[in-house]
């Protein structure tokens, strides 16, 4: 097992190693720069923003710039804030010093900003979005799956599965617009735009107090995000329900006479919601990522907004920084899932 | 059901060779037949397709046409659901669901949409089967190193967000083939796309992007189907490997194959919305669902109507081709009944 982790925490780094340097590639390969203008700026001027931004050098040089900026600490008299160009996401006083690990560049679109900054004040929402929207569609669409499951062809059945449907049918661009006009617009009940919760925050994702405001401004987007999700594992543990219900060790434990709440909850339950739980991985990276519409439509100040203007812009740190952080949590969500499941079901075993 | 039939006689026409494989594809129709669901689903797709190719026909106005006084017009039934539109909204019988902020029919434009959203639905599927089958294919068939390869590729790409890379992708090719010089090949790909109204882009994009859970299933299939006797009997007479492939593997693994992306169809359709709900999509004023929801959710609180019929059209879609792939799914393989 541990070598097993080792292993693939060792394909992590070639994953992160490939990712970057094909979004390198491809991000320099589009031709015009981030200071392209309608009406070009003056040669010189050019040259020193490139010269600034050490676009002037060759680009293998820039990526082990930029690489080495990422992973390597390094100790600095300047407290943090001060300087874009001087920060990190990590600080850490040491003494009369700081200790500042993971540079991720500066953003050629905003002068007071940095990527750091965007990982410190916009990721945080995007992530509280994504956790709550599973959070929803795993309290939600479990229930469901098992109701129509163990309801299998009734009413209940055909209700929880049209559910599904219309989940999987209505992409948040169709449902986020329809939400905020009924209930935001129409009704009131829920503020049609803005985020409940501000930086800094705790831990680096918490927000700092849970108020009803918090909630009642999460409501819409949190549902127009998870609504589709909750649909995949509704079908999902509807479908594998079904199947471990007619295995012979459900059978033998109906002929010992236990009770049918034991069976569903101890023997079919538990090995029907395995595949549930392996979805569960892309499922949180793809709702993270997946939040750009989700915060355009509810207006959040998200990190969702950067890729999109990032790729536009050819804001290059940007580019890079979003596209490796939402790789390394699409490959760590991965790895928890296998070993999660490895965890769960003893006749799955590594190696 | 002109879809379900031709995806059948496509399956059939590889499954006619045995009596057993005959029976399975009959014996699915009739499956499917039985479900209203799915039959349901058919029906809307076919008329989806009639809307596309009698589009002319059938939208009383022109997509691009702006009759710049009508801006924003709405008919008066829709006061009767929205009644807060009533103090500033003007009224006008002329446009069916109103017109958006530049006096274009919104009807119209739902009609023309739906060309793209099929186009895509037709298209993307196609290029992810033909990019998907021939790697994993090639894959899964000759095993070793380019197994290996191939697979590690794979991978790799499997860790880029899709959407993140169709974004770069397509930022990538829009200005690429922004100014091209004439008669240079970027000015021929790019009077293409133009001709297309920004389709063809699209198409690369999902194309790239959508071909990797294909290849890993058919690869899958490809192992499964490796080993049997008649593969063994093949290469004993000494067939060729192109033609083992075409004739013996190809016609027994094409069924789940078929099924992934007849099932994928609607995220086809949710992508390419997206794409041009961000602006990378098709290019204006060629309608897309995705354009329109993304200029009318600007305007949702004071025109919904402009938000709420693209909406409800791509809605529509996409529930008319999850009703029919499910359908498609439970008939071919009764056991998986409401697997995803």
């Amino acid at each position: 097992m541990g070598r097993y982790v080792i292993r693939r925490l060792l394909w992590l780094i070639v994953v992160l190693f490939a990712v970057s340097v094909i979004t390198f590639g491809l991000m320099h390969a589009v031709p015009g720069g981030p200071f392209a203008r309608e009406k070009a700026l003056p040669e010189e001027i050019l040259a020193n923003l490139n010269e600034r931004y050490h676009l002037d050098e060759p680009l293998p040089m820039q990526y082990a710039r930029y690489i080495y900026d990422v992973l390597i600490p390094k100790i600095s008299d300047i407290p943090p804030g001060i300087s874009t160009r001087d920060d990190a996401v990590f600080n850490i006083k040491l003494g009369a010093v700081w200790l500042k690990w993971m540079n991720f560049g500066p953003s050629y679109a905003s002068r007071s900003r940095s990527v750091n900054d965007i990982f410190r004040d916009n990721l945080p929402i995007s992530f509280q979005l994504g956790v709550m929207a599973l959070t929803l569609s795993v309290i939600i669409g479990v229930p469901l799956g098992i109701m129509a499951a163990l309801k299998q062809n009734t009413m209940w059945d055909y209700l929880g599965m049209s559910i599904a449907i219309f989940g999987v049918s209505v992409p948040v661009i169709v449902l986020g617009p329809i939400l905020v006009a009924i209930f935001a617009v129409a009704l009131g009940w829920f503020p049609a735009t803005g985020w409940g919760a501000q930086p800094p925050f705790m831990l680096f994702f918490l927000p700092k107090s849970l108020n009803p405001d918090y909630f009642r401004s999460a409501a819409l987007p949190v549902i127009a995000l998870g609504l589709g999700s909750m649909a995949i594992i509704a079908r999902l543990t509807r479908a594998t329900l079904l199947q471990v219900i007619r295995e012979d060790y459900i059978r033998t434990a109906r002929a010992k006479g236990l009770s049918e709440r034991v069976i569903i909850v101890r023997h079919a339950l538990k090995n029907s919601l395995i595949p549930v739980i392996t979805v569960l991985g892309p499922l949180f990276a793809a709702l993270v990522t997946g939040t750009f519409v989700t915060e355009t439509i509810f207006g959040i100040p998200g990190m969702g907004r950067y890729f999109v203007t990032s790729i536009t812009n050819r804001d290059y740190p940007v580019i890079m920084g979003t596209i490796l952080l939402y790789a390394f949590l699409l490959v760590i969500a991965n790895l928890v899932v296998d070993l999660v499941y490895a965890w769960l079901d003893p006749r799955i075993r590594y190696e | 059901m002109a879809v379900q039939t031709d995806v059948l006689k496509a399956g059939a026409a590889g499954a006619t060779r045995t009596q057993k494989g005959e029976s399975l594809w009959l014996d699915a129709w009739r499956r499917l037949r039985r479900n209203r669901a799915a039959i349901i689903g058919g029906v809307l797709i076919i008329i989806l397709v009639l809307t596309a190719v009698f589009a002319d026909v059938i939208a009383p106005y022109s997509y691009y046409e702006q009759v710049l006084v009508d801006n924003n017009k709405i008919p008066p039934w829709m006061l009767a659901i929205f009644p807060f539109m009533a103090p500033y909204a003007k009224l006008s019988t002329d446009y069916l669901v109103g017109a958006d902020y530049v006096g274009r029919d919104i009807f119209s434009r739902i009609v023309y949409g739906s060309r793209v959203s099929l186009t895509v639905a037709l298209i993307a599927p196609l290029i992810s089967l033909a990019i998907g089958l021939f790697i994993g294919s090639l894959s899964g068939f000759r095993g070793g190193r380019t197994d290996s390869i191939l697979m590690r590729i794979v991978d790799v790409l499997y860790a880029f967000p899709t959407i993140l890379f169709v974004i770069l992708l397509m930022a990538f090719f829009r200005s690429t083939f922004a100014k091209p010089d004439p008669g240079s090949f970027t000015y021929a790909v790019s009077s293409l796309d133009n001709r297309m109204g920004g389709m063809l882009f699209i198409f690369v994009g999902l194309g790239i992007t959508a071909w990797e859970t294909m290849a890993r299933l058919s690869r899958g299939q490809v192992l499964s189907v490796r080993e049997k006797e008649y593969i063994e009997a093949a290469k004993t007479i000494g067939v060729k490997d192109g033609r083992t492939m075409r004739k013996h593997v190809l016609p027994n693994i094409i069924g789940p194959l078929i099924v992934y992306e007849t099932l994928a169809i609607p995220t086809y359709i949710a992508l390419e919305a997206f794409l041009s709900f961000i602006g990378l999509g098709v290019n204006p004023p060629t309608p897309s669902w995705g354009s329109m929801i993304a200029d009318g959710s600007g305007v949702v609180r004071s025109y919904p109507n402009q938000v709420i019929f693209p909406a409800l059209a791509l809605a529509v879609t996409m529930f008319a081709f999850n009703f029919l792939g499910d359908g498609l799914r439970d008939a071919l393989d009764p056991r998986l009944r409401g697997t995803q």
